[in-house]
Parts: C-alpha cells; structure tokens; sequence
C-alpha cells in the first residue's frame, strides 16, 4: 500500500526582547540559577504581569512575515496545570483569541512551489528548569527563563513528508532571524520544535491517528525523527495494527522514538481568559508601523539578488542565507560594482576563513570596503588574482586593507614592459636548449618559460604581458 | 474622649495644632488593643514594636512641619495586603509563614501618606466567607455581640475599627467582603470601582472582582482614606489611568433634586424586618435631604449569586494553584512529587476553600466551561447593562446591605449556601465593577447595627461620598460604643 504522510508543525521561538514578558527580569541565558527572577515570575501571591508591548511588536513582525491576518482584538489565556517548573500553577498563553491567524510559509517543493498554512502565532511565556540531582532523590528548580517571551506557530497539517518538514522549519527558522526577533539557537532552546505526524493511504482524504513528537533539538533530528516515525507507523499499519494516539519522544542517541506512555494525555488544561491581563487591542494605524519597519525577507532578497546582480540562483541562496552577509555582499558591491567576483570571494576565501575560526561576517576582520578595494586593484591589474589569495589572507589576519598589504609585502605586480623583456631576454639566454627544442615545435616548454619568469619576478610579473612578450620574444 | 476613639479628621486637627503626637495616638491605640483584643480577635498579628518606632519618626516629620493626610493615623490592614518583611497569611495554614519582600501598592502610598500600621486583620481564609469563621487563626468577634459573628471576609479590619483597636483599617472586598463586615459593625466601608485602587500586592481570590477598599469610623474619614488609596498603578493592567477628584471636597455638599433609585428586585421576601425598617425610614431620611426617590429594577438581580459562585471560584481555582508547597508557604512532608502536592493542598488549605477550588475546576473544565464559565460571563455582562440602564434613571442607588443583622457564630457554618446568602445585596456590586459604600443606618432593637448601602456608576466615588455624608448628616443616627 502506498502511504500520505501527514504534519503539522508547532514551533516556539523564543522572542529576543531585553526582559521578559510580564516583568522586567532579564532574557539573558546562562546566569546563575534563579538570578533572574522576580516576585512577579516567581509567582508570588498578590504580584501582577504587565504585558511587554515589544512581545507584540515581535510578533506582529512575524504575523506580517508569515502572510498572517492580525486579530484587532486578542487575549492571554491561562494554561492551568501543576509543574515545579510553572510557578504560578498556570502558563499565561493565548486559546481562544490568538494575535494572529491564516497566515501560509512558501516552500520550494520538486522546483515549484507550494504553501504551507499557519493556522495561528500566539504568545505565550516559557517555564522554568528542573535539574535533577544524579546522586540524590532531589530535584532542584530554576526559574530563570519562567516568563521568558515564546510565539508559537502552528501549520496547517499542509506538510508531506520529513524533508519539507525540516524545509519548513529552515524557512522559519530564516525569517525569525533575519527580523532580529529570535536569536535561533536551539541548543538553547530558542527554537524548538514539536510534530504531529499521521499516514493515511494514498488518496484518503480523513486523517490517520497523529502521534505528537517531541525532543527534536536541531533540524537534523527532526527529519531523523520524522523519517523514523513514519516508518514505524507504516510498519504498523501494513502489519494490521493500529496507531495510537500518544506522545512521543525522539531519542538522539539511539535514533528511535519512544512513547511517554500517555502521562501528559489526560490533561484538560481549564483554559479561560486572564482576568489579570486586558485584552490586547492592535489597530491598523500600528501593524502600519510595524511594518513600515520590517526588513527585507529572505525569499525577496533571493529574488532581488538574482535579478539585479545577475547571479546564480544556488548563489544567491548562499548570499542570501544570512542577513549580515547579504548586507556585507551589498557593501562590497556598492562600491567595486563587481557582484560576480564579489561572490565568489565572498563564498570562497572570506567564509572558508571565518568557517575555520567558528566566526560570523559580524565578527570578519576584513572590511567590506577592503574587499572591494582589492577587487578593484584586481581589475586594474595592480595584483593578480593569485597574489589576492595571499593579500585576502593577510587582510583576514592583520585586519588591514589591501593596500597597506601590498606596500608591505612589496607585492605590487610588474607591468613596466621593458623590465620585463630584459628579465625574458636573460633567461631566453640561459636556456638555449630549451629555446632550440620549442623552436623546433616543442610548445609544451612555454609554460617552462613562464615559472621561470615569475620566479625571476617572484611571481610579481604580470601574466599576460609575460604571455604576450614571451610569444614575441620566443618566436624571434 | 479617649484618642483610640478619634475619627481621622479629628486627630488630623489635634496634631496640627500640636494638642497631640503620633505616639501618643498609637499609644492610646496599642493600650486598647491590650484592653479588648482578647474578647474580640480583630488581629492575626499586633506590629506593636514596628507601630510604635514608626510613631517616633512620624514626630520628628511633625515637629519639621511636615504633616501629611495620615500622619500619626493608626492604620490596620488585612492579611490579604502584602507587607514587606511582615507575614502575610491570608488567614490561611498554608501562608501562615510567608514573607513577602515586597509592600503592596496600597501599603506604600498609605506609607508614603503618614500611616502608622498597628497590625495585620483576621480574615476569612483567602476571603472566601461572610463571617470571619473560616480563618485558620480562629473566628473574630462582633464588638456589638461577642457571640456574633463581624461578617466577613474583611471581619477583622471591621471588628477593629468598630471596637476603636484603630483608627481606619484597609480591607478587600469580592463580593461584599466589606461592605457586609461595615454594616454588621456598625461603620462606614467602602468598595472602590474596579480598577481604582491598585490591585498590586492584594493576594487575589478573584482577580475580576477583587478591590481594596477602607473602614473608617465616618464618612469624612471614608474620603481621607479615598485620597490616599486611589489612583493607577503602572504595575497593575487592570488599573484605570483617570484623574482622582479630592474626594474630601463631596463630604459638605448636599443632594437636593438628586435621584434614589430603589430597586424593586432588592425588597422581596428573606429581609429581615427590622432590617427593612430601618431602609425605609433610610428613604425617608433622603427625602428629607431633598432628594426624590425613584423605582428602578436590575432585572438580572436573581442570576448574580449564581454567575457570582461560578465566575469567583473559578479564577480562585486558577489563583490558588501557586499554592503548591514548591517555592514558599507550608509544604506537608511527602516522598513524592503528586503526594506532596495532594498532602500539602489538603492539609493547608480550609474546608471553604477546598470547596471552591472544586467548585471552579469543575466550572472551567472540559465539556462544562460553555455551560458554566461562559455563560455566567455573559450573564455578567448582562447584569453590568442592568446597572448602566439604571444609572440613567438615578443619581444613586440605595439598598440594604445585608438582608440580616449580625447572625451567631456556627449558625450557618454547616450551610453554605445560607452563608452565601448573606452576599445577596453586594455581589452584583463586583460583578457590574461600579463603586459601592456601607454606613449605618439603625440598630435594632437588641442593639445591633444595620447598614444602608449606596451604589454608584462607575468611578463616581465622589457621589458616593457626598450622598453618605448628606445622609449621614440629615439621619443623626445615634453614636453609640460597643460596650466591651
Ligand atoms: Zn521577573
């Protein structure tokens, strides 16, 4: 039987805003356990949250960014269950009245292109950690990213398999980062990721019974973790058995995914409206402004790339991949007007260097200036593109321009023609052999003429007047 | 007179013209509360030591000539404000030792305004109760009849001022919980609109309906109070950012050619005669200020008790549940996480309290949230309109507070729904969000007293305040003492 995979994606970004959602404690990672906290994200009797419009702000650019319609009236929602890690007894999320809604993500799919839905981005904020000690029975709580700004994003069950889940979720994962709202990492859980995957035979139209998986830290394991549960449930299915519906969690190590024996299933989680909290009233005079402040998205600026700098599409993809690099290949363009040669230096030495030391282009100690600068002096002939290899590399070291490289290095190339004819003409003199035999037809020992005269010019010489001259001067 | 027997004002008058200090008034408080507390109760908590230093700086402000609207005023607060460095228990086994480091917005401004906190007031446990029985530090007392109860929740913040243990005290009202206390002892009481008086450090019950609000002695007192407790607060989102009038200036005013509106829904059977008596002869009195009374009806009247034990326990349900032993508060030893939530929820919560967090889990969960919760929030938006309707027939609105006078201590404690009658006339009140105050209006004849209530739209605590005092006024009613 042939089998229809069935997903849908619920995706939490956490939201890169200075402090939480309802108090001002820090977002910052990392500190000392409960350092930051507060009575507010502590849950202390009495204390109130007070909304982060920023929150908002982040996720209307996400609304807008993913085609969303945002709701002019949305509202928080308690999430009411028992957790250590929760510690008002309740999450304050959104059900009922979500901020936005009927938003699509478009996908390339077999070179066309498909929609992907987004049912609805609502915020919610984050729990807290238990650390559970290894040689004791105790379990210790930190409540430093309690109340920490999270949007989730659900789709539609539009997607077909675990590789355009994972496409998906790169899109995602591009334009949160590219808004500057969501710093990605999903080690640290910025980014997580959740599944509900079903089968159904091909051409049925009613859904298969879904299975909700979790634990997928990086788009890697998503797509393993897919990929095995869709063989699971076919092997399943095709041996007369039933799916159940359940939670899931993948397992990185074995590369299995492991029910949690329905322990959170019978959750009714008592969502009702958040009388501490006053609804969220959002006019078109304010998404006017949020999106007069939206940056280009990837997928225009894939587009822009090719059709203004006639470049390849797989190019500008790369280019395109990261914000800051687009903005640094622009740079360098803008001034030397050489998108072509700007690219390939750019894909080529520039990122194999940062690559190598675990860098960002932020962090590139070479200017975009100077790398236009010296394919500048490439085009007027001042050095040749080999001896650039070895002024690229020198500028990503010392942090200096092309310029203060080649005067310190003496490498400017030698374009004085007379120089270089008494240089051939001294060597032509040294090699009668080899003179004779490629006068006697022996081409081949052209190119012995030309190591000898950059090695006379230590490799300074310019290569195609050496060319020229030796074609002349051997022929004599 | 003795100073513990003072009203705000007159104390305010004595410590201008230098006649006394702030400890010599905290003094004469303390001593009384040495004097009475035993047979009344009023106090989970007496900050004797805290109340007296506080006294001494507040004379060295006084003598500078730096005297504010409270300055050497002995304030008690419920046990449902948070105080920094101060337990705080909302009368409750499983808050009977927390901390809170941090003062609740209404803390700070009286603060700021000069008070002198003597002591933190017995309550029902989380104000959930209509007689002060429910408390996990025993029952407080009538001052009028020690065999009776103060009402409730707020019973100890009235009992307090009632029986002169201080001069005002700060209470919080969901349902009537101070109103009802205000006319079972004998004083004024006030519930501001939702959104008046900061909400910030109130430990909620349900945070929809909950207001802090004062107990003083006399109406004037009631606006002093009023100045210093309202006003937004940036920390609170349901705080309302309107001007605060200087509620003083109503007290003097008269009512000539205003509106009374009587609802006809509020006079029905289950009144206790001497109670509705003494309402009558209350609409005569404003008759007699000039004012007309009109009939008005709130036609929804009969659904509030029923949207009110639906939507208050259901945000109890979700507000209580912070209470789990983790992080603060009594935890029940247990060898497992579910054991220790179950022990430490049942042994440190109160019978009423357990039986509305099962009331509101059951309001709000699967399959019964349309039924229950969603509907009593319609319904309530209904009762609201009932008010605005209302309210453009009539300046004000006037109604009993309580259908009875103080009823005995255990007489309704196996009856809750007996008990949740008592709130019958002051529910409505939270649920429209609008403004109400209780002051007496007669005693029966075995002495104990009746309060009327005015209601208002809102924000209109200013019309409150100048119906009460016209009233109180033109009615003379009798100043009587409890005789303890
Ligand atoms: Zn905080």
């Amino acid at each position: 039987m042939e089998f229809e995979t069935v997903i849908g994606l619920e995706v939490h970004a956490q939201m890169l805003t200075e402090t939480k959602i309802f108090c001002s404690c820090s977002t910052k990672f990392g500190a000392a356990p409960n350092s930051h906290t507060c009575p507010i994200c502590l849950g202390m009797p009495g204390v109130l949250p007070v909304l982060n419009k920023k929150v908002v702000e982040y996720a209307m650019k996400m609304a807008l960014a993913t085609n969303c319609a945002i709701n002019p009236t949305c509202e928080f929602a308690r999430k009411n269950y028992f957790y250590p890690d929760l510690p008002k007894g309740y999450q304050i999320s959104q059900y009922a009245y979500p901020l936005a809604e009927h938003g699509w993500l478009e996908l390339e799919v077999n070179g066309g292109k498909k929609r992907i839905g987004i049912t609805r981005i609502h915020m919610e904020e984050d729990a807290g950690k238990l650390l559970h000690d290894e040689h004791n029975p105790v379990s210790y709580v930190d409540l430093n990213r309690t109340g920490v700004p999270l949007i989730e994003i659900v789709s539609e069950p539009d997607i077909r398999g675990a590789e355009e889940a994972a496409d998906y979720l790169k899109r995602l994962h591009e334009i949160l980062v590219y808004l500057e709202i969501c710093d990605g990492n999903m080690e640290e859980g910025s980014f997580r990721c959740d599944a509900n995957v079903s089968i159904r035979p091909k051409g049925q139209k009613e859904f298969g019974t879904r299975a909700e998986l979790k634990n997928m830290n990086s788009f890697r394991n998503v797509q393993r973790g897919l990929e095995y549960e869709i063989k699971r449930q076919q092997y399943i299915v095709e041996n007369g058995g039933t799916i159940v519906q359940e939670t899931r969690l993948w397992d990185d190590a074995q590369g299995v995914t492991n029910s949690m024996r329905g322990k959170e299933e019978a959750h009714d989680y008592r969502y009702f409206p958040d009388p501490d909290l006053v609804p969220v009233i959002v006019d078109e005079a304010w998404i006017g402004k949020i999106r007069a402040d939206m940056p280009e998205l990837p997928q225009a600026k894939r587009e822009r790339f090719i059709s203004e700098y006639q470049i390849s599409a797989y190019d500008a993809g790369v280019l395109t991949s990261e914000k800051a690099l687009a903005g640094y290949f622009e740079e360098v363009v803008a001034i030397c007007a050489k998108p072509k040669q700007a690219g390939n230096w750019l894909m080529g030495d520039v990122m194999k260097f940062l690559n190598e030391d675990k860098k960002t282009i932020r962090e590139c100690p070479i200017t975009a200036a100077s790398l236009a600068e010296m394919i500048n002096l490439i085009d007027a002939g001042t050095i040749s593109g080999k001896m650039a290899k070895d002024i690229v590399e020198e500028m990503y070291q010392s942090g200096k321009n092309p310029r203060e490289v080649i005067a310190e290095k003496g490498m400017v190339q030698i374009t004085d023609e007379a120089a270089l004819a008494k240089t051939i003409s001294s060597i032509i003199d040294a090699n009668p052999q080899q003179l004779a035999d490629y006068r006697a037809g022996k081409e081949k020992l052209f190119g012995f003429f030309v190591g000898q005269v950059m090695k006379a010019t230590q490799g300074k010489a310019n290569p195609q007047i050496v060319n020229d001259l030796l074609k002349k001067m051997l022929a004599k | 007179m003795e100073l513990y027997q003072s009203t705000i004002h007159e104390l305010q008058d004595k410590i201008k013209e230098g006649k006394t200090t702030a400890t010599a008034i905290t003094k004469s408080v303390l001593q009384r509360i040495d004097a009475v507390e035993e047979k009344v109760h009023s106090y989970i908590r007496v900050m004797k030591d805290e109340a007296l230093s506080a006294a001494a700086e507040a004379d060295k402000e006084i003598k500078k000539g730096n005297i504010k609207p409270l300055s050497g005023i002995s304030i008690a607060l419920k046990d449902i404000v948070c105080t920094k460095g101060i337990a705080t228990t909302c009368g409750s086994h499983i808050l009977h030792n927390f901390v809170p480091p941090y003062d609740a917005s209404v803390v700070e401004k009286l603060r700021a305004a000069g008070a002198i906190f003597v002591g933190k007031t017995n309550m029902d446990e989380f104000a959930m109760g209509s007689s002060t029985e429910t408390s996990y530090f025993g029952p407080t007392r009538n001052p009028w009849d020690l065999e009776r109860i103060p009402g409730g929740s707020s019973g100890g913040s009235a009992a307090a001022v009632a029986a002169d243990e201080c001069v005002a005290s700060i209470g919080s009202d969901t349902g009537g919980s101070i109103r009802q206390p205000a006319a079972l002892c004998g004083i004024v009481g006030m519930k501001p609109t939702y959104g008046r008086v900061s909400r910030f450090g109130l430990i909620a019950f349900a945070s929809s309906l909950d207001q802090i609000g004062p107990f003083t002695k006399d109406v004037e007192d009631c606006a002093i109070m009023m100045n210093v407790l309202a006003g937004y607060d940036r920390r609170e989102s349901t705080s309302v950012n309107i001007d605060v009038p200087d509620y003083r200036q109503f007290a003097g005013r008269d009512i000539k050619g205003w509106k009374i509106g009587i609802p006809k829904e509020y006079f029905v059977e289950g009144i206790d005669p001497e109670v509705k008596a003494a309402i009558e002869a209350s609409i005569k009195t404003m008759e007699k200020c000039g004012a007309q009374s009109v009939e008005i009806s709130l036609p929804h009247t009969q659904y509030c008790l029923a949207v009110y034990y639906i939507i208050a326990p259901a945000e109890a349900s979700s507000n209580l549940a912070r209470y789990d032993g983790v992080k603060y508060g009594f935890r029940a030893p247990a060898s497992e996480l579910l054991d220790m939530y179950k022990k430490t929820r049942m042994q440190g919560f109160g019978a009423e309290v357990k039986r509305r967090i099962m009331i509101g889990t059951y309001a709000l969960s699967a399959g019964y949230y349309d039924a229950y919760y969603k509907k009593a929030s319609q319904v309530r938006a209904l009762i609201k309109k009932d008010f605005e309707e209302a309210f453009k027939k009539c300046d004000v609105i006037l109604t009993p507070t309580t259908p009875t006078p103080a009823f005995k201590i255990g007489e309704k404690t196996d009856n809750p729904l007996q008990m949740y009658l008592s709130d019958i006339f002051t529910i409505s009140t939270n649920l429209a969000g609008i403004p109400g105050i209780s002051l007496p209006c007669g005693f029966t004849k075995s002495g104990l007293p009746v309060g009327v209530q005015f209601l208002a739209g809102h924000f209109q605590e200013g019309k409150l305040i100048q119906v009460a005092s016209a009233y109180e006024r033109k009615a003379q009613i009798e100043k009587r003492r409890p005789k303890l």
